[in-house]
Parts: C-alpha cells; structure tokens; sequence
C-alpha cells in the first residue's frame, strides 16, 4: 500500500497536478473501512491482567474496559457516585447482631453487616475457548497432561470459541480466589479483616494445596462462610462491622466476576509454560476484549460482541450540556470498534503524532506546554495553534494530594514538642506551595490546605491567610534556631532532602528548594540516591525532609486520613505502611477510629475538622498539592470527560471518522521540494565534480604534482 | 583451522563465566532481590509477604553466590547465581520477571533489529568507503580538506541530534515518512527508511575517517604505481587493486560487528519505537529485570566472540598468507 502511495505522489509530482498528495507518515496500519478505532499509547508493559492480582493504573487502563465488578463510577456526575454496573440495584445493606438479627446501624449490637447483590440476567462473556464446549456439552479444549497441550503453542490455536451466561457464583469464585496465597492479592490484609470466613478458606486451601501442590484445585468446593449464593443471579456478602467504604471496592476490578471455566482451562497442564494464563489472556463480560497483547508493540481491545444493553448517562453535572458531553444521550454504548495502544517510550513522538492527528488524545509535557497552552491573566487556555485544529483541553483536579513531608522519627525535624513542631510550622511559612505549582507544574495544581483533595468529602478550599516571613523567622526562634543557627552550639541549621536522582529539571528544583529555607537562614541538603536508596531509607525511617505522593483508590476522606493514621507508619509496618512521614498522634489516631466508618454527614465533617486542625498544629507535611491533568483531545474525540478514580470509560467514547480522515489529510501533506532541491543539488555537484575528476586525470605529472 | 575454531570456543568459557560474574556482581551491587520485587509488584500496599511471595516465585530467595547453610553440593548450586546464570551455557534463558519466555522474545524482536542494522551497515559501508575512495582520488586538495573538516564535524555531533533533527525533518515537517513506529512484514518499510538514513549519515564522518586513513596507507605502494602505469584508470586503480588489499584491515572491523547486528542499537529503536533487541535491553535494565539483563549481556558476549572468530578466518580468505594455528 505504501508503495502505491509513493508512486502516486511520484505521478502527481510529474504531472504537476495541483490536488492533495497521499498521506506518506501514517504509523498505524491498513484500517477496515467503517470501523472506528481510537488510537491511544502506553508507556510501560502492563505487569498483570489477572483483576485480583493487578493495583497498577497502567494495567487498569486495559483490564477497566474487559472487566465488570457489581459497581461502577457515573461517567459524568461529580462528586462521584456509585451506581449498578452488573446489578439491577445498589446492594442492600443490612446489619445484623452475633446471632443473624437484623439490626439498625447505629446499634451497639450491630456486629455484622451483609450485602445482597442481584445481578441482571442474559449478560454474556467475550467469546472464549474455556467456554467451548462439543455437542455433549463437555469442554472442547481438556488436557490430561502437559504432552496433550503440546499441540497449542500459542493462544491464538485455540480456535473454538463460546461464551456463557454471568452467574452469581462467578463473583463468588472471584471472592475465593482472593484466599489464594499463591496470587498474592495486594489488598488482601483488608479484605480477610472484613469478609467473614476467608482467613480460614486460605488455611484450607494451603492445607489441601500442601497435599496436592501441582493439582488444580477447584475452589467451588471449598466453603467461604462468608459469602453465599442465594439463587441464579442472588448472593450474599458479610463484613464483620461496618465498612462504608466497602461499596468503593465493589467499584473495583478486584470484585469482577471469573468463573471456574476459566480458573480450570488455564490451569491445564503445559499452558502456564506457555505464558497462557489469565495474567495474560483476560476474559470478562466488560464491553472490549482484548484480541492483540504484544506488549512489546501494541495491545488492541475489539469491541465484545456479547456485550449486554448498556447506554451513555442521559444527566451529568452543570456544563456537560453546554461542553457537549450529553448529545449521544441514551444511546447504546460502546460507540468505538476498536482501541489501539502503542507503545510509546519517548516524549516527543506521541506529541508530534498527536499533532499530526494520528494520536486521539494526548496530555502535555512540560517542553511541550508553551506550544499547547497560553497562561495569561485571564487564566489557562489553548494556544492559537491548537484552537486553529480544533483541540479541546478537558482539565481536572486529580484526587490525588503530593506532599513535601517530615520524617516524625526524626530527632530535629521531628517529635511533638513545642519547639519541634515550631521548626516544621517555620519551614511550613517559608515554602511557597503556589511559586512550586507554577514554575514546576505549569500551574497546573491547587495549594491544598489539607491531605483531602476537591471531590472527596471534607474537602476545604485553601482559605486561611498566609503567614509572613517574619512569622516563620519568629517560630524559628523559639524553636531554638534563631537565625538558622542552633542557640546552645551557634552551629547552623542543616536539614536534609532526601530524593531520587534525576535530570536537569531536578536540579533546578533542588535550586529552587535550598532557596527556599534560606528565606528562613536554614541550609538545605540534598542527599540524592537511586531510587532503591531512596526507599530503603524511608523504610528504615533514615530520611529527613522528602517529596510524597497519593492517589486515591476511592472518594472518600478515610483514603487519605489513614496516610497520617499512626499504626500505618511506615517504619512500623515493614515499608507497607502508606504514613511516611510515621506520624503518631494518638489524638488524631482516636478520632481516624471514629471517622473512618462513617457515612457523610454534618458529624463526619465536624470530626474530620478537628482531625485536620491538628495536623495543622503538628505539621508533619510542609506543604502539599492537589495536581490537575490536562488533556487535549483533538476534535474528532467526543464525550471525553476526565474521570480521577474511574478507568473504565472507553466506552463512552466516540469518534468523527470522517473528520479525523479529512484532518489527517490536511496536516500530513507531504512536501517534497526538499527532495526536488537535493536531485537539483545532487546533480549541480556531479557535473563539476566529474570536469574535476576529468582535470586531475589529464594534469601533466612534470608539471611539479608529487601525489 | 577446525582445531583452530574448537580451541577458540573452548577459549570463550572462562570469558564468558567471566562476564557472568561480573554482570551478576555489578547488578546485584546496585539492586537486591527486595528491591526488584517492589518494582515489579508496582503495588501501592506492597507487604513483606507478597515480596517474600514473588522471591520465591522468581527463585530469588536463595542466596546471591554462596549458600553456607547447604552442604557441600549446594554450597554453590543453591545460589541465585547457579539458577540464572550458569543455564545460560546451555542457552536456556528463562523467563523474564514478568513471566514472558525470554527465548520467545529475543526471536521476535531480532527481526527487527536486524531490518535496521542490515541495512544501515550494508549501506553505511559502501558509502563510506567510496566517499573514502572519492576523497583519496582527490587527495591534497581542497577537497579533501573540506571532506576531512566535515566529516570531523559529523564525527563529533551526538547521535541522537541525528536522530531527532531527522525525525523533525523528514518525520514531523516535511511529513515524508512516520516518525517513530514499526508494523511487519513489506509493511514495515516506511517505518526502516528514517532509522536507515539516520544511521547512515551518523555514521560517515566516523567510517569515511578510518578508511581514508587504510587507504591511504595503500595508495603510495609499488602495486598502485605499476597498474597506473599500465594505465589503468584512477577509478579502476581505486576499486580495482587499492581497494581488495586494503581488506584486512577493513574486515578487521566489519565482521566483528556482523553478529552484533543482533543486537540492535539502543538508542535508534528507543527513538525510533522499533521493537528490537535493543530497546529490549533498555527495557530490562529500567525494570531492573536481572534475567534479561543477563541474557542479554551473555547473548552480546557470544556474539562478539563469533565476530572475533569469523574475523580470523575472514582473514584466511583474503589474505593467503595467513594461517590459523
């Protein structure tokens, strides 16, 4: 096909014509008349595709769109809210004492809490070959041994294919899986403290596991308390307490459904040595399958054809009607056939190919912000080049909140006495929070007043009035460090920041760091390691001053409360815990205790204050920020709509076809008047180049030439 | 020569345990097996449980060289360096700490590698040496002067300024060929043009220095003075006999490269998004992923040592008087 192109430019070019040339620079392949692909990139190899093994955002981006947990994420409504995914309704909680009853929630007998789930009939999973099955309904594809297999090498050899019915017990099998210790699930700690019965479905499993360590084993035979089936689409889980913020979870990949088909056809012998497996091949009942995993290339997501009735959001918040984000209304979903990831491990080609329409969407690096952005007093907004091509910025806060913490361990920056806590309160003034969002984020960040970022509940606008120099200079002195030197020993102050090493960019961060506490007189060391130092110190509690981060699993405050909670310190917990900074107040401690199983309401709120001015009295963060993405999508992309917890939303996606073609087509005409100039040069340097050759042949030796 | 060729293998085992060790005492000195599974799990809530998990999994819970709590057998069998290292001789790579077969990897990302470099050195080659030839022919003049100071100048500028000026050039301005990207098969074509002229012009400052200096050293001989005197054309002389006796020392440094071709160029295929050896290499060492890591170094290692085997008898055949004993 390329060289068909090539010699029609070639014709054009000699005939002179003066229509437009054939696109030359396409990257992606032949593409399938009518069918509407969105093209996208990853920079990283998915680690895992099996949902309860994976807690990555680069894997969610694939296995979002594949599988189907009970909950999910409305696409448009902020603050964010749950709703039925797979289920008729939201499940119905009841609480209930030690003997079954049911109870209020405010009970103090209260000591369980069940869900009921019901899930809708007739919805379907991707065609599958662990769901073939022969004309005696037996499974097609059954392997006694590893040579048996011997005949598949590779997936695609699997060429039967069939699909079955979603059932209560496939989310059942998921739930046991997560007893497994050979799969090792990240949140495992979590969900054994509240699923009733599945600490002792794991002991039961390791034990018939050490009696039989190469068998399948087919969890439908084992018993988890906890959760029962209580018809075709009915069942139950129980949580010992209450645990709101378990409904988050069944948002969650975690909880999709897997069946014991598929537990069973990729346990067969010889296929795990083939890489065919679940963390591999995933199956679901989500609206894409995933029908190309070279991760060393591209991954593709096709369209599911037995994908059930699922239709775009017919309300949203304030805007989306005038940002046109609710004209497919009510229409069947999903909009896209296909979904392209290429994997892109440089900067500047996924920006060039966005620009030359050949990439849908793309954010914004910083050596590329000027040409995408212009910040002026009026605010953020495109620059003409990209309002000239249609691009739409989307921009949101993320739930996420970066920090710049102590380490409480720390015997000068940290501690809870008066003079301790005024040092970090010193440090805390003199760092300009809102100069760092705009010189290293391109302004894109808010100053955060507290860990809660905007959408979570208990969330506060930064309010309060910023200190002065002369306060953090005061603080300073009373802390015992007047004028950066230590009272007793008149030795300067010297504090360290412990970071990762980096690039140039670091080095002007780390410029711009020590600038900052010399406003106070204090000299800042940065103390740069590899990456692996780095985390070694912060587990052993060796570092001082350092830069965090968190991204919420879920829009609540208990996400980001318990990253100052005192039993997750990190140092105490192995390097597991996520409190960094290894704060320890058994103040706020009590009051995490009382809020964390809350529901929202005016009492929450009140409690998590007083939480929040005690951090503010402690200050075990300098400061923090709530980041905000920017994504521009070119004008072809419709519905986009940036979702900070949610990932599965290729589906509410669509396309101009016909736009993005005529588009691509505008900005990729070739140019060959380089080509022409260099024939041109090419033939001016052979003509005298070749009376030279013809001079040096036919000069005379005598006539004093000694070569 | 065939005892020759058997006593250079044999030659090439304490080399090659030797780049084993170092590669495992090098990896190991910057990274450990904790460290390693904290990026591969790539969790929020890792717990020392899951990394014990994935130690065990990845058979990196045994010690790094020695095990003092093993008798005498598994003193040094029951090591790290036992299980990953010494199956190399058998060419068994494993699996990746992500599970992929690293065998089934290396044959798929070797053919492009190998779309990249075969050309850029088949073309690189024959361009240099008649630019070298070209600049011979006019030596002591100002052409030769002016070649000489370009070339120098082609020399000394990085690579990857070539790489992205002609990505900007041709991929992004003029809109000519993709900027980055690889499809197979004769589809692949568009993609190889950009990284094959990169490469090639990259590389003539370099290669048109050294062979004009082989050539050089040539063209002032007896032979050269008796076929112009037979009157041989300039160009004939040039091609013709200066050419074929300067080989050795050419074959010298091009069929040592030629099993290296395998291996790709890092920096191309990361720039290039060629889905190569190379930026399989990259890859692995930023995942700190020691099992391609260290199937890479060995395989390079291989490599070149049937490079600097093949050079030997390379020089059998164009060079009569050599004998291998």
């Amino acid at each position: 096909m390329w060289f068909r192109q090539m010699v029609a430019v070639g014709l054009a070019c000699s005939a002179g014509a003066a229509f437009a040339l054939p696109v030359l620079n396409n990257p992606h392949g032949p593409e399938v008349a009518g069918q509407k692909v969105l093209y996208s990139v990853f920079s990283s190899r998915p680690k895992h595709l099996d949902p309860l093994v994976t807690y990555n955002l680069d894997d969610s981006v694939f296995i979002d769109q594949i599988y189907e947990p009970p909950l999910e994420y409305h696409y448009l409504k902020r603050p964010y809210q749950l709703q039925p995914l797979t289920l008729t309704r939201m499940p119905v909680v009841e609480f209930l004492d030690a003997q079954g009853h049911v109870m209020s929630r405010a009970s103090s007998r209260t000591v369980y809490s069940r869900y009921t789930f019901e899930i809708k009939p007739g919805i379907m999973y991707q065609p599958h070959p662990a769901f073939a099955k022969n004309k005696k309904g037996e499974a097609v594809y059954q392997f006694a041994s590893a040579a048996e297999s011997k005949v598949i090498t590779s997936f695609s050899d699997f060429t039967e294919t069939g699909t079955k019915e979603l059932t209560a017990d496939d989310y059942i099998y998921q739930i046991k899986r997560m007893a497994d210790p050979t799969l090792q699930m990240p949140i495992w700690d979590l969900v054994s403290h509240y699923i009733v019965g599945l600490t002792e479905l794991r002991d039961d499993i390791q034990t018939i596991r050490a009696q039989y360590p190469d068998q399948w084993i087919n969890l439908n035979e084992f018993l988890l308390s906890g959760v029962k089936q209580q018809g075709k689409y009915q069942f139950t889980i129980t949580l010992r307490g209450v645990y709101p913020q378990f409904k988050y979870w069944l948002a969650f990949h975690f909880f999709a459904p897997i069946p014991m088909e598929v537990d069973r056809f990729y346990h067969q012998p010889g296929l795990a040595e083939k890489n065919i497996s679940l963390d591999f091949y995933p199956v679901g009942t989500g609206p894409y399958r995933m029908t190309k995993q070279n991760f060393n290339e591209e991954i593709v997501l096709e369209r599911n054809p037995n994908y059930h009735d699922d239709f775009y959001p017919s309300e949203g918040e304030a805007g989306d009607i005038e940002n046109g984000l609710l004209k497919d209304a009510g229409k069947k979903l999903p909009f896209i056939d296909k979904v392209s990831f290429r994997l892109e491990t440089e900067a500047i080609p996924v920006w060039t190919k966005f620009l030359q329409g050949y990439y849908d969407r793309s954010g914004i690096s910083s050596d590329s912000f000027d040409q995408a952005v212009n910040v002026t007093v009026e605010g953020i907004g495109l620059s003409d080049d990209m309002q000239h091509k249609g691009v739409q910025l989307s921009r949101s806060l993320d739930p996420a909140t970066y920090y710049l913490g102590f380490n409480m361990l720390d015997n000068v920056v940290g501690g809870f006495d008066d003079k301790q806590r005024k040092l970090r309160q010193a440090i805390a003034i003199a760092y300009d929070q809102q100069e760092y969002i705009s010189i290293f984020s391109n302004g894109r960040g808010e100053v955060a007043s507290s860990p809660i970022p905007p959408g979570v509940f208990g969330y506060q606008p930064v309010g309060l009035e910023k200190k002065s120099i002369a306060d953090a200079k005061r603080l300073l002195a009373e802390a015992g460090y007047p004028g950066g030197r230590d009272a007793k020993t008149g030795k300067p102050l010297v504090l360290n920041l412990d970071t990762t090493t980096g690039g140039s960019a670091d080095a002007a961060r780390n410029t711009w760091l020590m600038k900052q506490f010399k406003k106070i007189d204090i000299e800042l060391n940065i103390r740069a390691t590899d990456y692996n130092r780095f985390q070694e110190k912060m587990e052993k509690g060796n570092a001082q001053i350092y830069f965090w981060g968190w991204f919420a699993d879920y829009p609540d405050p208990e996400n980001f409360l318990f990253l100052l909670y005192g039993p997750n310190g990190r140092v105490g917990s192995g390097g597991s815990g996520v409190n960094s900074s290894n704060y320890n107040n058994p103040q706020y401690n009590v009051l995490f205790d009382q809020v964390k199983n809350m529901e929202d309401s005016p009492q929450r709120l009140a409690i998590i204050r007083k939480m929040l001015e005690i951090v503010r009295r402690d200050t075990p963060w300098a400061s923090a920020f709530h980041p905000q993405s920017f994504v521009l999508s070119n004008a072809w992309v419709m519905n986009f709509k940036p979702h900070g917890i949610s990932k599965s939303n290729l589906k509410y996606q669509n396309i101009d076809e016909a736009l993005r073609k005529t588009k691509r087509r505008e900005w990729n005409q070739p140019v060959l008047w380089p080509l022409v100039c260099l024939a041109i040069v090419i033939l001016l340097v052979t003509v005298p180049g070749y009376r030279a050759y013809q001079r040096r042949m036919t000069r005379k030796v005598l006539q004093g030439n000694s070569q | 020569m065939i005892a020759y060729i058997i006593r250079r293998i044999f030659y090439a085992f304490p080399i090659l345990l030797g780049v084993n060790i170092i590669t495992f005492a090098l990896f190991f000195m910057v990274n450990s097996p904790d460290q390693m599974a904290q990026v591969q799990l790539g969790i929020k809530h890792i717990t020392p449980e899951a990394i014990a998990h994935w130690k065990t999994q990845h058979g990196y819970n045994k010690p790094l060289f020695v095990n003092a709590a093993e008798d005498s057998k598994g003193y040094f069998t029951d090591t790290i360096f036992f299980d990953k290292s010494v199956r190399l001789f058998i060419f068994d790579f494993g699996k990746s700490d992500q599970g992929r077969s690293i065998a089934q990897d290396i044959s798929e990302r070797m053919l492009p590698s190998l779309a990249v470099q075969i050309p850029v050195f088949v073309i690189g080659l024959s361009v240099n040496i008649v630019v070298a030839l070209m600049v011979v022919m006019f030596r002591a003049s100002v052409f030769e002067l002016s070649a000489m100071v370009i070339c120098v100048a082609m020399f000394s500028v990085s690579g990857v300024f070539y790489i992205i000026g002609g990505q900007f050039l041709f991929g992004k301005l003029w809109n000519l060929v993709p900027i980055s990207g690889y499809l197979h098969g004769i589809n692949a074509l568009p993609f190889l043009i950009l990284p094959v002229i990169v490469g090639v012009i990259s590389g003539i400052g370099g290669g048109t220095r050294l062979y004009r200096m082989i050539f050089m050293n040539e063209i002032h001989r007896d032979y050269i003075r008796t076929a112009r005197a037979k009157g041989v054309s300039e160009l004939g002389v040039l091609f013709k006999h200066l050419l074929p006796n300067a080989m050795i020392p050419i074959l010298t440094g091009i069929v040592v490269v030629i099993p290296s071709l395998f291996m790709g160029s890092l920096l191309m295929e990361s720039f290039f998004g060629i889905p190569g050896l190379g930026s399989f290499t990259i890859d692995g060492i930023q995942a700190q992923d020691f099992s391609i890591v260290r199937s890479m170094v060995f395989l390079g290692s291989v490599l070149y040592i049937i490079g600097l085997i093949l050079t030997d008898i390379s020089y059998t055949l164009v060079d009569p008087r050599v004998r291998l004993s």
